[in-house]
């Protein structure tokens, strides 16, 4: 079932187009990934999506965004938006705080008080990042310790712990080493299971590795999105061809 | 253990030695200046610093200091709850609210910096004709108060504005993009990470308010009393005239009488200030404790 919806979107940052006319839909249990070379327009996209895009000046949006048939520029307050719509940023930014209190800020902000409720949610979010086993005994701990792959695995599970129904990554392994950038992998191999989930990568690889479906962007525009098996093995478009035999990119 | 020193492949040259040399001379200066004044106010102020120095009651054979430390004390505070809102609330305007690099908030900036560049017995006399003589509340612990807060608020609106905005965006977008508010990311998030900084804000503020005298001098006088109204402590009467250790210090050593109790009281000044950067420093490493 299409989680997401996105119909002709437009979007400029003051004069310059980001995105033009790109129609796209993102389905439960499957990951897309969206890649191109830099600058095309697929982390701006994704900021679309949960409308991190507000917080830029001069950001103007045509055509329209459902979630699950709701406008997200229309029906739905945006604090509630981005509550089923996680993100996880480039950077592993947890906040200063404890590790418990990462966790738990999203669900108090949506209004939970119990310590009971907390600690259950706190316990089930980092088990369900499979990270539970490595901080469990120092909970209470400052997360600014954590190594950079448990930090980003730490910012999962603060998403997860607001119970969104999507999750969006931005390049969520590209400050990371290799076997960190493993266990995400495998977590979002996991996680796909119960959530639709969208990630941008500048790795193909990753891409392969890990995803349904895949888009490539160039300047802004939606070049091909198909399974993600045609895409690496028979694109339709040249310039697809080009950049995942890495001619260019 | 025994330092192995790595052999250098080439000579240092003169100049290098001579550079560390001068390093090592200016550090040794700075440390031996601040040693040596510290040990004359000890060596002058300890013998006289007496219990009868801190009798409630001040008179001109006795001349106790407490009454002093008393209103030090309540000068700092109620200055510092008058100047920390004010320019807490102001920073949090300019490094959350207002459009970055907007003219208005460079104006506004501007407008600090040369607060804060204004010779405090400029800000005495401006206290002096507002406060004391236009609204009327005559030499006054009510006048002095507000005159620092408007000599400190420029330094607290820096700190703070300095620290909110070294907090990384990316802790703004987490907040977001969990679905916090505005209000709730700049207070449960920005905040806290900002705080160390401001509380360095705060110190310096607390620095320059037990350190004023001029200031003082004109605006909440000179009188050595309690500022306790008539039913006695805790009732304040912020209408009286009293002077904080700096003043009396100044006082003392003015008249000439007692210069020897003057020093003592510089001994008790500077335990003080030493006593509330500590407490300071605890609170920020309490603060800082997941920060790091």
């Amino acid at each position: 079932m299409n989680v997401f919806d996105i119909q002709e979107l437009n979007l400029w940052y003051g004069k310059f187009q980001a995105l033009k006319d790109v129609s796209l839909t993102a389905a439960d249990a499957e990951i897309t990934a969206l890649i191109g070379p830099s600058g095309c327009g697929k982390s701006t996209l994704l900021k679309t999506l949960n409308r991190m895009n507000d917080l830029t000046p001069d950001c103007r949006i045509t055509g329209s965004v459902r979630l699950r048939g709701q406008d997200v520029y229309a029906d739905l307050p945006v604090n509630e938006l981005r509550r089923r719509v996680g993100m996880v940023f480039q950077k592993p930014n947890p906040f200063p705080m404890s590790v418990y209190d990462n966790i738990a800020f999203g669900p108090r902000t949506h209004g939970v008080k119990s310590r009971l409720a907390l600690d259950e949610t706190v316990e089930k979010s980092l088990r369900s990042a499979a990270i539970w086993d490595e901080v469990k005994d120092r909970l209470r701990k400052s997360a600014l310790g954590l190594s950079g792959g448990q930090q980003q695995r730490l910012c999962i599970a603060r998403a997860l712990a607001v119970t969104p129904e999507v999750l969006l990554l931005d390049e969520p392994t590209s400050a990371l080493d290799p076997i960190s950038t493993g266990k995400i992998e495998e977590l979002l191999l996991t996680l796909k299971k119960n959530y639709c989930i969208i990630i941008v990568t500048h790795n193909m690889q990753q891409a392969t590795r890990i995803s349904d479906k895949t888009a490539f962007f160039l300047l802004g525009e939606m070049v091909e999105y198909d399974n993600t098996e045609k895409i690496f093995s028979l694109p339709r478009d040249k310039r697809t061809e080009d950049y995942v035999t890495g001619r260019f990119g | 253990m025994k330092k192995k020193r790595l052999k250098n492949k080439y000579p240092r040259k003169y100049g290098e030695i001579l550079l560390g040399a001068i390093t090592w001379a200016a550090a040794l200066l700075m440390t031996a200046v601040l040693l040596y004044i510290i040990g004359f106010i000890v060596y002058r102020g300890a013998p006289y610093l007496k219990p009868s120095l801190f009798s409630p009651t001040y008179n001109s054979t006795n001349v106790s200091l407490l009454p002093a430390l008393v209103s030090t004390v309540y000068m700092t505070a109620f200055a510092l709850a008058v100047a920390l809102p004010l320019g807490l609330g102001a920073a949090i305007y300019l490094a959350e609210y207002a459009r970055r690099g907007h003219k208005v908030v460079r104006l506004i900036r501007l407008a600090t910096e040369t607060l804060a560049g204004i010779p405090s017995i400029i800000h005495g006399l401006f206290g002096m004709l507002f406060f004391v003589t236009y609204l009327g509340w005559g030499f006054s612990l009510l006048a002095g108060v507000c005159t620092l807060a408007i000599m400190i608020l420029p330094l607290i609106m820096r700190a703070s504005e300095e620290a909110l905005l070294a907090a990384p965006d990316s802790y703004r977008e987490g907040a977001f993009a969990l679905g916090a508010g505005k209000l709730r990311t700049v207070f449960r998030i920005v905040l806290p990470a900002a705080a160390p900084g401001i509380l360095a804000g705060v110190i310096l503020s607390v620095g320059r308010i037990v350190g004023e005298t001029a200031a003082l001098i004109y605006t909440a006088g000179t009188v050595a009393q309690m500022p306790f109204a008539e039913g006695g402590p805790p009732l304040i009467d912020v209408f009286a005239s009293v002077r904080t250790l700096s003043v009396h210090m100044y006082a003392l050593t003015r008249e000439g009488l007692h210069t020897n109790e003057g020093f003592a009281t510089a001994l008790t000044l500077l335990a003080v200030v030493m006593g509330i950067n500590a407490a300071a420093a605890w609170m920020a490493g309490r603060v800082g404790k997941n920060r790091s």
